[in-house]
């Protein structure tokens, strides 16, 4: 699975009983890919010492404040292993319009993207 | 910066100790070996290196468009790769319409080489949970306020892949030679605290 920058995801909201990278404030939520980054091993493999931890691609995910926290007009970007994602397009229409916040902050934040 | 308590009165020095001593016990480095290998990593590790990847950005069209394209590619242009190996390095540019802030919420990730060892603050509960949630508020603090039309991106970063601000060239330096704004740019500024 490659996830192309423009991609809606939706974090996991799995409570892992061992070490995880992402974030708690992130768990559930949806975001838009902006970077598919390089594969680094999985750190919830690396944790718990599994002998061949997955190396997966790392996507710089930006997350809507207002939709984290239910206020604020700035972004968050954060960088999630690909397992951590789930293509968030399946979902009941009624995601996209909650979505649309999200959108008005432009497409240039990836710094790929910065002239 | 004058109230930052000392680095050996925090519970993190305390936490660092004892997992030191678990490494001597075991026998997989000596005490001397342990300051040995972190004096040397350190007495390499400063601002100024960021902030000379940054002056060449701003001095150099094309540097900078390598810069914000792949930055660890361009940091070893500079004769830093060894010490940005261990991670991917991405540079984030401020301009009129966007600030950017560093945080790292889940321990204290940072780019040590290109900005130095990390001030207290941003290993802080503090910092590292109120810059996700009100990053204006928590800039004002540090003095820096972001007018109202300009977005914030927060940078929450993992200790795989790293991040530096590249600031603003500000107005009235068009005489200044490399090394003269080098000396412009501060650690704050490269974290996205300070607006250079």
């Amino acid at each position: 699975m490659t996830l192309r920058p423009g991609t809606r995801v939706r974090a996991s909201s799995a409570d892992p009983d061992h070490h995880t990278r992402l974030p708690r404030y992130l768990r559930g939520q949806i975001g838009e890919i902006v970077y598919a980054g390089r594969e680094w091993p999985l750190p919830d493999d690396v944790a718990r010492g599994v002998a061949a931890p997955r190396a997966e691609t790392v996507y710089t995910v930006r997350f809507a404040a207002a939709r984290l926290w239910g206020t604020g007009r700035h972004t968050v970007l954060a960088d999630l292993w690909e397992s951590y994602l789930e293509r968030a397009d399946s979902e009941d229409g009624s995601e996209a319009d909650d979505e649309a916040g999200s959108e008005d902050h432009g497409e240039d934040d990836g710094p790929q993207e910065e002239r | 910066m004058t109230a930052e308590p000392h680095h050996h009165d925090l519970p993190v020095a305390a936490r660092v100790r004892r997992l030191e001593e678990r490494v001597i016990a075991a026998g997989l480095a000596s005490d001397g070996e342990l300051d040995e290998t972190l004096a040397r990593f350190y007495a390499r590790a400063t601002p100024v290196n960021g902030a000379r990847l940054v002056a060449r950005a701003w001095m150099d069209p094309r540097f900078r468009e390598r810069l914000l394209a792949d930055g660890s590619a361009a940091a070893a242009e500079l004769g830093f790769g060894p010490q940005v190996s261990s991670y991917q390095l991405r540079v984030v540019a401020n301009s009129a319409q966007r600030h950017n802030v560093i945080v790292c919420t889940l321990c204290s990730c940072y780019p040590v080489a290109l900005l130095g060892p990390s001030p207290s603050w941003y290993k802080s509960l503090a910092y590292r949970s109120r810059t996700v949630r009100e990053p204006r508020a928590v800039l004002s603090e540090f003095g820096l306020v972001v007018p109202e039309e300009v977005d914030i991106a927060v940078w929450d970063s993992t200790a795989e892949t790293r991040y530096l601000v590249l600031p603003v060239r500000p107005d009235g330096t068009d005489g200044l030679a490399e090394d003269e704004l080098v000396t412009l740019i501060t650690r704050d500024g490269l974290i996205g605290t300070a607006r250079v």
